[in-house]
């Protein structure tokens, strides 16, 4: 394959630089004005060429060849085979000589120490050339990609839903081909959340697009419908439709009651969800074919409860089908033990992803989309009591709605009114950092705050998406270097804060700097 | 009194700037320009009055150490007015207070603090 279509170029095109001249201009004028000769890939003058004779003589020539009639017909006479390591790379057609007669030995040796010297430079040019069209090809695939990745982006969610006594986080890392993975928490009346993970078969922007189309229906039918088997077959009858041929998506699509815990969930041949209770990790099962393999089906429809401190994992195959070098797989059961030690939250993601860290190594390369969305109920056994959780984009000055939110949290608690202006401070420089430095101000990241209290303590914590470098220790800013001008007047921040609260505790992971600003309350100053 | 910008005063030779509601990043400009106009007046002495401060945060700590250290240069002196305990508070932990004089409130610092 590769050695006819070199060769139709080389043969084809008289303007390319892979094209020998021949040794007269009469005669290369009289070859390049003819139409290209086309060789099939089994025309037994390729053996002739093959066999390293030096230069052919196309009128002594008997062979029941149509190349050899084509060159003929273009009024070829001598033909010398451009071989380089081994491989026929080109031609050089001449035509009749000048004079009429025939080509002389002198003649052929020369054209033959012609052909010797110019065959690795033709073939570098070649090589040249397929170089240039492969990255053509991979510049025009990239485009495609990050056309992918953009509808991808624009169709997932850029917040997390706000549920007062429940943790939710959610993680999504597009492979390099994009896979069509994706997420999604739908309001629902009455104050229902519906959570959805799914994953269409297949890459790039088809993928996309059929997830971007998934992710409409579903947000049409779920608040309307509701009962979560019924949404699905809803959505499958719109995918049947219209979906590409082969492909189709599969689905977990579940509504959450947070008052209750009540879990309903219906599966259209999704991954299946991990539940924790206590110690034991299980499975969430139901079952129904995927979205758009075909019409008429039913899905169905299970529930289960979500306890104080019951932790839910939905995920897509991107992380249990990930391998390692050896291609070992990393599979479910490692999940699953996994889950059942890991906490909740964005622990158990950023503990997920250490892991596969650890199992593939560095040199993996992502093979698949992979998407984690957790849903925590905060524990009631510990007698913590969650008074706000919500999250504010990363804009310069929203440490201060940060600020003014988590006051009115915490104003039914016996706070000193000194200690409570305390709090304010270091939550507002906090938030401020978390912003600034962990989201670098990008407004698609989200500031996580979440105020709780036991009976001994008032915590807030701030999350941001920094990671990966540890926040400093807090330093006694030096004042008098500062006013100097030998240092920077900046730098308060960590100081600030550390001073206001009674314990600062802070935790990075790869992907999160967690910030606890926590404040102890006496007997006096306890809780509601 | 006379008023040369809408956030600088001068009373006797106490320029009196008083701070906008919030010192943080947004406050730089009224802060430098204040000192600035302060400056230009000659004023040997400089009062933030921050009576009308609601939310200071560690940015507006790093301006006021920018303006002190300015003024220290100068051989201006710096004083403060109008801070609520909890921002008060703020100057005695970071010591600013030990690099200025802090009042209760504008009349107490042009009572006792001007030179």
């Amino acid at each position: 394959m590769t050695l006819t279509r070199t060769f139709r170029r080389v043969i084809g095109r008289g303007d390319t630089a892979a094209t020998a001249a021949p040794a007269r201009s009469s005669s290369r004028s009289r070859v390049l004005e003819t139409a290209p000769v086309d060789i099939a890939p089994n025309d037994p003058i390729l053996d002739y060429f093959h066999a390293g004779s030096g230069a052919v003589a196309i009128d002594d020539l008997h062979l029941d060849s149509p190349a050899v009639a084509a060159l003929r017909a273009a009024g070829v006479k001598l033909v010398v085979p451009l071989i380089s390591q081994g491989e026929l790379i080109g031609l050089l057609n001449l035509g009749r000589r000048l004079s009429d007669q025939d080509y002389s030995a002198d003649d052929r040796r020369l054209l033959e120490k012609l052909a010797a010297q110019a065959s690795p430079a033709v073939r570098v040019a070649q090589l040249v050339r397929e170089q240039e069209a492969e990255v053509r090809a991979r510049e025009r695939i990239n485009q495609e990609l990050r056309v992918a990745q953009l509808i991808q982006q624009q169709f997932l969610p850029k917040t997390l839903p706000d549920l007062p006594g429940w943790q939710v986080a959610a993680f999504y890392r597009a492979a390099a081909e994009v896979g069509g993975d994706f997420y999604d928490f739908i309001d629902l009346p009455d104050g229902k959340l519906g959570l959805v993970i799914g994953d269409v078969s297949g890459h790039g922007v088809p993928a996309a697009l059929v997830m971007a189309t998934t992710r409409s229906v579903l947000r049409t039918e779920a608040p309307r419908l509701v009962a979560p088997g019924r949404v699905l077959e809803r959505v499958n009858e719109f995918l049947d439709a219209d979906i590409p041929q082969n492909m189709f998506v599969t689905c977990l699509y579940a509504v959450l009651d947070p008052r209750t815990g009540a879990l309903r969930y219906a599966n259209a041949g999704h991954d299946l969800p991990f539940v924790r209770r206590g110690a034991a990790v299980e499975e969430l099962r139901a079952t129904g074919m995927p979205l758009g393999a075909m019409p008429g089906m039913r899905y169905d429809e299970r529930e289960t409860r979500l306890g104080p401190g019951d932790v839910i994992l939905l995920h897509s195959d991107g992380l249990a089908e990930a391998h390692d070098a050896s291609r070992a797989m990393f599979g479910f059961p490692r999940m699953r033990s996994l889950m059942g030690r890991l906490g909740l939250g964005h622990e158990l993601i950023d503990g997920l992803m250490d892991d596969l860290g650890r199992f593939t190594g560095p040199a993996w390369e992502q093979e698949d989309d992979i998407t984690l969305v957790t849903l925590a109920r905060s524990a009631g056994v510990s007698g913590e009591h969650v008074l706000v959780e919500f999250h504010e984009p990363s804009v310069a000055g929203n440490e201060r709605r940060v600020m003014e939110r988590v006051a009115a949290a915490i104003a039914g608690v016996r706070l000193d009114p000194k200690r409570y202006e305390r709090l304010k401070t270091a939550v507002s420089e906090a938030a401020m950092n978390a912003i600034e430095h962990g989201n670098h101000g990008d407004p698609d990241l989200p500031v996580h705050v979440r105020v709780a209290v036991t009976e001994r303590e008032l915590v807030v914590r701030i999350v941001d998406n920094g990671g990966g470098k540890e926040i400093p220790e807090a330093e006694t800013p030096d004042l008098e270097a500062k006013l100097a001008g030998l240092q920077k007047p900046r730098g308060w921040g960590l100081f600030l804060i550390k001073n206001m609260v009674d314990d600062l505790r802070t935790h990075t992971t790869e992907t999160h700097h967690t910030v606890e600003l926590v404040m102890r309350l006496d007997e006096k100053e306890a809780a509601r | 009194m006379t008023t040369e910008t809408s956030a600088v005063r001068y009373v006797g030779g106490t320029a009196v700037v008083d701070l906008p509601p919030q010192i943080d990043s947004t406050a730089e400009h009224a802060l430098n320009t204040a000192y600035a106009s302060a400056a230009e007046h000659g004023s040997k002495s400089v009062l933030l009055n921050f009576a009308g401060v609601d939310f200071l945060s560690s940015t507006g700590i790093a301006l006021i150490v920018g303006v002190l250290a300015r003024a220290r240069k100068d051989g201006r002196a710096i004083s403060a007015a109008g801070l609520s305990d909890h921002y008060r508070e703020i100057f005695e932990i970071t010591r600013l207070s030990d690099f200025m004089a802090i009042y209760a409130d504008e009349n107490a610092a042009l009572k006792g603090g001007t030179k």
